[in-house]
């Protein structure tokens, strides 16, 4: 039987695609913008939304509906991106996640957080952390340290997929 | 806080050792010369001198000896010779070594010191020649006035005047004042005629002979005075002659008629010209004459007072260059709002700021900017200590090393060199004897050249060594399976084969270079530094690499275009020209991607087709035509916008394999443009239409 990865109580964000609600270690969360002017870099997957200014400096941005495998959709009011701070390689990266629309900020004890299941979710069971209970409900912890690690994240790769 | 001083000593020591390494090498070359012994003696001095005041007694012990030795040099005591040099080379290194605290072996050291003991109880003798001195003024910073009266029909001997005065200003600072009080009415103006004469203010170093040859073959059809008019010994303090002085001087002007304008209490030049005595321009040449006197001579009590440089951390100097950056972005959001809330006042402040920032800009970058010379210095020791050790006689030549290039740019550069030099040393040239047997000098050449390309920096590695051997580059390629054995390859695509990882053509690994791993670090950072390696060689007669560098990393010049919703820019360096191409043009290549410009054939990249940007083009779409390499290639857009100064930001991690595009800016209104990559583009498209889709 495996054991949730998570032993502390911890403050978790959470956002909403297709229905299914999404938690992430607030610590990682540096702030949430409202929805703007995406910049597509050309020769790259779809879920590779393009790139944004962040008070200068530039910042990727992945569509997390792409990535998820989820259908595609129209942006909304509620439509924003969450920019993460992320571990690459040793570096500490910044990264904005694209997603249908934030929830709220809760806190969790290890004690309502179950591991993930092996079968019966979508979602590659790397990318959970494990599964949290919000009255009756479960939201879905993410690692987005391996949602986003670099080989999740190759262009290259991915470009090469999706033309064979 | 000791610690501190200590540290700065150690820096400042190091530098000088530097310095005084570069010097002693030159020495091993020009042995009489004093100026490069009072040098060493200098660094020696100071090595010393500041040594006792930080506590670094075993380098004063040791400096002392040599200091000692030096002198007797500088007093015709003693001769240079190459053991001497080769000693104090060895000295160097355990002066550093004693520098970073560590303590050498004390009986190298004992060693050393009596063999400088020896040198000095050995026989003196020799004195040195002094040099001749045929041009008084060469070698030393002399203000000239240069009078220069072309007749008229010097238009017919075929000279351009405007080109001699180029030529004059390549000589040094200089100043030039246009008269043109001969000029006829317009209706008697003989076209063919020259009526323009020019007074020039110039201060070089040349002496008059090189100011001479620059006139050398208008002689006969112009007018020349030559005039010293001011030297390094004449200047005491910064003023300089008065106006009246220099008008009479020049015999502008007689004597009587200043004194009684001087009577009048207004401006001289005003009263003179007022009065019809004196052209304008006369006038305005003798101000910019006292102008350029002052200044020159401003420049030079500030060199010799040694205030000229101060010495700033580095990460202040990128802080800087970091502000100056956000400076230019909202700089270009401001035109871009003026541009549209169309306001007089408003317009004329941002055209300011606009001016005010690109002189920020530049100003900014050139404090980045560093000559390549002290790079270039360092590579003697190492040409020096590899030949000995290879036991090959090398000589390293230099070429250019006054070249700015940015700090970042040198820092990085360093590297790659050392590489190039070791492998041009190792495999390009040959032993002495093989050398002698081949009829070429016994010592080997390795020349190291900078200069400047545009908005690039050329840096040749060339060596009279054996030269690469294609045909041998080529099987090894074919051994390795990098290329398939008939494929058609010109001379430089298999030369850069070298440049592949794990790719050696030496047989056997020495310790210098043989292991495959060098050239492909050396092609990587270049790349990473935006640059191209191009490789030459003439089997038997040597080798010439040659490293293609952009001038600055951080801020260019740039054209913005757009196609569909996209902004992109192109760096400004590789823009050739700007053409239309209408639904007519492309009807006309029968579906072929080629336009003639300018009676040539010039391949194009529609970049609409090629990012895959939605929509159709307009009815007229532009061409930026660019050149890569050799050829021209045009990328068709769908507007060009303008010109764009490029903040350039990094793409990050994620984007690292896209080639086409090499950063992102952001541009006025805060949206991010990507920065095009042409070479890249072409090699694409090139890679692109070879493979059939």
């Amino acid at each position: 039987m495996a054991v949730s990865k998570i032993t502390e109580t911890r403050q978790y964000l959470t956002f909403k695609m297709e229905e299914e609600t999404f938690a992430l270690d607030v610590g990682k969360v540096r702030e949430i913008l409202d929805y703007t002017n995406i910049t597509k870099v050309p020769r790259t997957p779809d879920f590779m939304k393009g790139v944004i200014n962040l008070r200068g400096s530039v910042v990727p941005v992945v569509d997390m509906r792409l990535k998820f495998n989820m259908p595609a959709q129209e942006r909304t009011v509620d439509t924003c991106i969450i920019v993460v701070e992320i571990t690459i390689e040793d570096e500490q990266t910044v990264l904005g996640a694209l997603v249908d629309s934030v929830q709220e900020v809760f806190e969790l004890e290890p004690a309502q957080v179950e591991p993930a299941p092996r079968i019966g979710t979508k979602l590659n069971t790397d990318f959970i952390l494990g599964m949290g209970r919000r009255d009756e409900r479960f939201v879905i912890i993410l690692d987005i340290d391996r949602v986003f690690s670099i080989e999740e994240l190759d262009i290259a790769a991915a470009m090469t997929e999706a033309t064979s | 806080m000791k610690d501190k001083h200590a540290q700065v000593y150690q820096q400042e020591a190091s530098e000088l050792l530097e310095e005084l390494e570069a010097a002693l090498l030159e020495l091993k070359d020009d042995s009489t010369n004093k100026e490069l012994i009072g040098r060493i003696f200098r660094a020696l001095h100071t090595i010393k001198g500041s040594g006792a005041m930080f506590g670094f007694d075993n380098i004063v012990s040791f400096t002392h000896d040599i200091e000692n030795i030096y002198d007797l040099i500088r007093n015709n005591k003693l001769k240079v010779t190459d053991t001497l040099t080769g000693l104090t080379l060895d000295a160097c290194d355990i002066i550093r070594d004693m520098l970073g605290g560590g303590s050498p072996d004390a009986s190298i050291r004992q060693a050393l010191q009596k063999q400088f003991t020896q040198l000095i109880s050995g026989p003196a003798d020799g004195q040195s020649g002094g040099s001749s001195d045929e041009d008084r003024h060469e070698g030393h910073e002399t203000t000239w006035r240069i009078r220069f009266r072309p007749r008229q029909d010097i238009f017919a001997a075929g000279v351009n005047p405007v080109l001699l005065l180029a030529e004059l200003k390549d000589l040094g600072p200089c100043r030039i004042t246009a008269l043109t009080d001969d000029i006829p009415m317009l209706e008697d103006i003989d076209p063919e005629s020259c009526y323009i004469s020019w007074d020039i203010v110039l201060t070089t170093d040349q002496g008059e002979n090189a100011i001479r040859d620059v006139f050398i073959f208008v002689e006969d059809r112009c007018d020349l005075f030559l005039e010293v008019i001011d030297w390094p010994t004449l200047a005491d303090d910064n003023s300089y002659k008065k106006l009246g002085e220099i008008l009479t001087e020049r015999g502008d002007i007689h004597p009587n008629t200043i004194q009684k304008a001087l009577g009048a209490q207004k401006r001289l030049g005003e009263i003179l010209t007022s009065e019809g005595h004196v052209t304008p321009e006369r006038i305005h040449s003798a101000l910019a004459e006292q102008e350029h006197v002052r200044e020159m001579r401003a420049r030079q009590s500030a060199a010799s007072a040694g205030a000229a440089t101060i010495r700033v951390p580095a990460e202040r100097l990128d802080t800087l260059v970091d502000m100056v950056g956000e400076l230019v972005t909202v700089q270009s959001r401001l035109s871009q709002l003026a541009e549209r809330i169309i306001d007089t006042d408003l317009a004329l402040v941002a055209e300011e700021i606009e001016r005010l920032t690109a002189v920020l800009r530049d100003n900014t970058m050139s404090i980045r900017m560093l000559p390549i010379s002290n790079t270039f210095s360092k590579f003697k020791r190492l040409v020096y200590d590899l030949s000995k050790e290879l036991g090959k006689d090398v000589r390293l030549i230099t070429q250019g090393g006054e070249t700015e290039l940015d700090k970042t740019v040198i820092e990085k550069l360093n590297d790659p060199l050392v590489h190039l030099i070791r492998n041009s040393i190792d495999h390009g040239i040959e032993a002495p004897d093989i050398r002698a047997a081949g009829g070429k000098p016994r010592a080997g050449m390795v020349k190291l050249s900078a200069e400047h390309s545009g908005a690039h920096v050329l840096i040749k590695i060339e060596d009279d060594g054996a030269g690469i051997d294609a045909a041998r580059v080529r099987r090894r390629a074919v051994e390795k399976n990098l290329l398939s054995p008939d494929a058609v390859l010109s001379e430089t695509e298999i030369l850069s084969f070298i440049l592949a990882p794990g790719f050696s053509l030496s047989d056997t690994v020495s310790s210098v270079s043989g292991r495959g791993v060098g050239m492909d670090v050396v092609k990587k950072s270049i790349d990473s530094l935006g640059g191209t390696i191009e490789i030459a060689s003439r089997p038997g007669a040597g080798s010439t690499i040659t490293l293609k560098l952009p001038l600055t990393l951080a801020i260019i010049d740039s054209l913005l275009v757009k196609t569909g919703d996209s902004f992109f820019v192109v760096p400004l360096a590789s823009v050739e020209e700007c053409v239309e191409l209408s639904r007519a043009d492309i009807e006309q290549a029968h579906g072929r991607h080629v336009i003639t410009v300018r009676d040539e054939i010039v391949p194009y990249i529609p970049l609409r087709k090629s990012f895959a940007i939605a929509g159709a083009p307009p009815e007229i779409e532009q061409i930026i035509i660019s050149s890569v390499g050799s050829e021209r290639i045009g990328i068709v857009v769908d507007q060009v916008v303008g010109e764009h100064q490029t903040v350039i930001k990094n793409l990050g991690k994620f984007y690292r394999d896209i080639q086409e595009v090499s950063g992102a800016t952001i541009l006025g209104d805060g949206t991010v443009a990507l920065i095009l990559d042409v070479a890249k583009l072409a090699a694409k498209a090139e890679a692109e239409t070879l493979v059939p889709a």
